[in-house]
């Protein structure tokens, strides 16, 4: 059944008007499916996470519907309908895992006040929990300690364990290897796979600004620039063959291991993303993209042009 | 030629000072002009450690750094401002660099207050055009604007413009692209590029094996506050010797070959569709 996300929009308030982060997307994620969804900062990747799960105070939902495995989610009710949800149907381990945890509560107590939260028994899943600790490499002596205890990589790991305790259908995993050195990253990385593969989340999306790290972990990548889709696509593809210009120029501009400055010199995208407050009518890239012409005044439409790849781009064929 | 040798740094922790930790030691390496070093460590490695005994913010425990043969722990008053005159740094965060409720070019005033006040205004526009130009901004964006109006990118390239003012000769640059967007990040790498031919020492320090491996003539490589291996650039990334190098450039997130695949070492990448 899956995840679909149709026309969705969220603004923010701010005292010069509202900030367009998030201005209309649709696209879907498989069962089964790791969807990476990259781009820079300020693009609204953070955002469309954010807003599958909880909006906050500031956000604003416009239009738009999510369903998740046929049931619409009320993701803009202020009644707390989307508690049913949360935790149990769509989870999120966030950006900063470290401060997901509270640094008062020993980590057992803390999963206990909050399975309790959610109307779950703990008794019943804590020989679930020890077990699923000591896969991604921590004894069960964890729950007896204080976050501050431990190191970054294990509470990443421990929030991304009590995050998908009950099985949830959808898990958004917002830049959770970001702050990590290059070794935990792996590890990491890899227990997400590791959890779609045991069936202990059904989907997941990954947020996060490193392309590099999507193509280890992601069957497929959506692109995002300017509060827009660009372009979505099986990860091999977003990486070797790349349809939108926006995406072909973030390719070429990231170092990687063994490019040389001596030998290669690569080149960043001139001008920076447009303000949201008032973005620019129809494609957002236009103005830092060389291809730009007349037609791209109009908004292009992000159409599906090969088989599981949607680009939103006039020039695109 | 900036010279460490045998430098360590020791750490007082705990309530009365009474451990100890041992942050840096026995590091040893020196910096010619016109040439990269890109110093590579995980977190807690050290690194940053090594930038800030370099530009004199934390002082040595034993060892010694020394530019051209001067010892730079011992001087003082004067001759450290003239020190600074020929080493600078740039730092992780542009935005924490400014004081939000001064304009960003007063970055570009205080140096002229403090090394330049003899220059006439006429020479002080050329100068600052010139250093504006070399990291490729416009006066006329960056001038006589608010730090919150400048984006990261901007604000990064100001930076090393102040210090260019200056003529230094050694730039101590910590993480400085690690808080920028890909699209903008390279353009500053390059920056540093475009330095280095003109004559510049660069003290590169970052945790990222791929910024390291692009722009670095030599590459150090910190484990734990010592070094583990130290090498042309190329040797050490594809000839790697210690197992720790080896274990970092296993672990490395690459753009054209997932974890496990053989690495092609700057071969083109080969396509693959496993999926």
């Amino acid at each position: 059944m899956s995840l679909h996300v149709k026309d969705l929009a969220v603004y923010y308030r701010s005292l010069r008007g509202d900030v367009q982060a998030l201005d209309g997307v649709t696209f879907s994620v498989a069962d089964g499916e790791i969807m990476g969804l990259a781009g820079e900062s300020g693009c609204g990747k953070s955002t469309l996470g954010k807003s599958l799960i909880r909006l906050d105070g500031r956000m604003r939902h416009m239009r738009g519907r999510v369903e998740l495995d046929g049931v619409e989610l009320p993701i803009a009710s202020t009644n707390g309908a989307m508690n049913r949800f949360r935790l149990k149907e769509v989870s999120i381990v966030p950006q900063y895992a470290m401060s997901a945890l509270n640094p008062t509560r020993k980590i057992g107590k803390f999963s206990r006040e909050l399975l309790e939260s959610r109307g779950v028994d703990f008794e019943s899943v804590q020989p679930e929990l020890e077990r699923r600790l000591e896969l991604v490499g921590l004894s069960k002596s964890v729950l007896d300690l204080y976050p501050i205890e431990l190191s970054g990589g294990m509470k990443q790991r421990t929030v991304m364990v009590i995050s998908t305790l009950l099985d949830p259908s959808l898990l958004i995993a917002d830049e959770i290897t970001s702050a990590l050195d290059v070794s935990t990253q792996k590890a990491v990385a890899k227990t997400l796979v590791e959890f779609r593969d045991r069936g202990f989340v059904k989907s997941m999306i990954v947020i996060t600004h490193d392309l590099s790290i999507l193509y280890q972990v992601a069957d497929t990548i959506l692109v995002m620039y300017a509060g827009k889709l660009a372009e979505k696509a099986r990860a091999s593809e977003i990486v070797n063959a790349p349809r939108h210009p926006y995406t072909k120029l973030l390719i070429s501009s990231l170092p990687e291991v063994g490019v040389r400055y001596t030998e290669r010199k690569l080149v960043g995208i001139p001008g920076k993303p447009p303000s949201l407050l008032k973005p620019p009518t129809g494609c957002r890239f236009r103005h830092r993209c060389p291809l730009a012409s007349e037609e791209c005044k109009q908004e292009p439409p992000f159409v599906e042009l090969a088989p599981n790849h949607h680009v939103a781009c006039w020039k695109a064929a | 030629m900036l010279t460490l040798d045998n430098v360590s740094k020791t750490y007082r922790t705990g309530a009365f000072g009474t451990g100890t930790c041992n942050a840096v030691c026995d590091v040893s390496f020196s910096i010619e002009p016109g040439e990269v070093i890109a110093l590579i460590g995980e977190s807690g490695s050290g690194k940053s450690t090594i930038g800030r005994m370099i530009l004199r913010l934390s002082a040595v425990t034993s060892g010694s750094i020394t530019l051209d043969g001067v010892d730079v722990s011992t001087i003082r008053r004067g001759r450290l401002k003239d020190y600074y005159a020929r080493v600078q740094g740039v730092f992780q965060d542009p935005f924490s660099s400014y004081n939000p409720i001064f304009k960003a070019d007063r970055v570009f005033s205080m140096i002229r207050q403090g090394y330049l006040s003899g220059l006439s205004a006429s020479e002080w526009h050329t100068k600052l055009t010139a250093s504006l130009d070399a990291v490729s901004l416009s006066p006329e964006d960056v001038l006589h604007k608010y730090p919150h109006q400048l984006s990261g990118g901007q604000l990064q390239r100001l930076l090393v413009a102040r210090a260019l003012l200056l003529d230094i000769e050694f730039l101590v640059a910590d993480e400085i692209i690690s808080m920028l967007d890909a699209s903008t990040r390279i353009d500053v790498l390059n920056l540093l590029g475009d330095l280095k031919e003109r004559g510049l020492g660069i003290l590169f320090i970052t945790h990222d094996l791929s910024l390291g491996n692009y722009i670095g003539d030599r590459a150090v490589i910190l484990h734990k506050g010592a070094v583990v291996e130290d090498g042309p650039t190329e040797q050490v990334f594809s000839k790697p010797q210690s197992p720790y190098t080896q274990m970092l450039l296993d672990a490395v997130p690459r753009l054209h070959e997932r974890w496990g695949e053989p690495h092609s070492n700057g071969a083109p990448p080969t396509q693959t569709d496993d999926e």
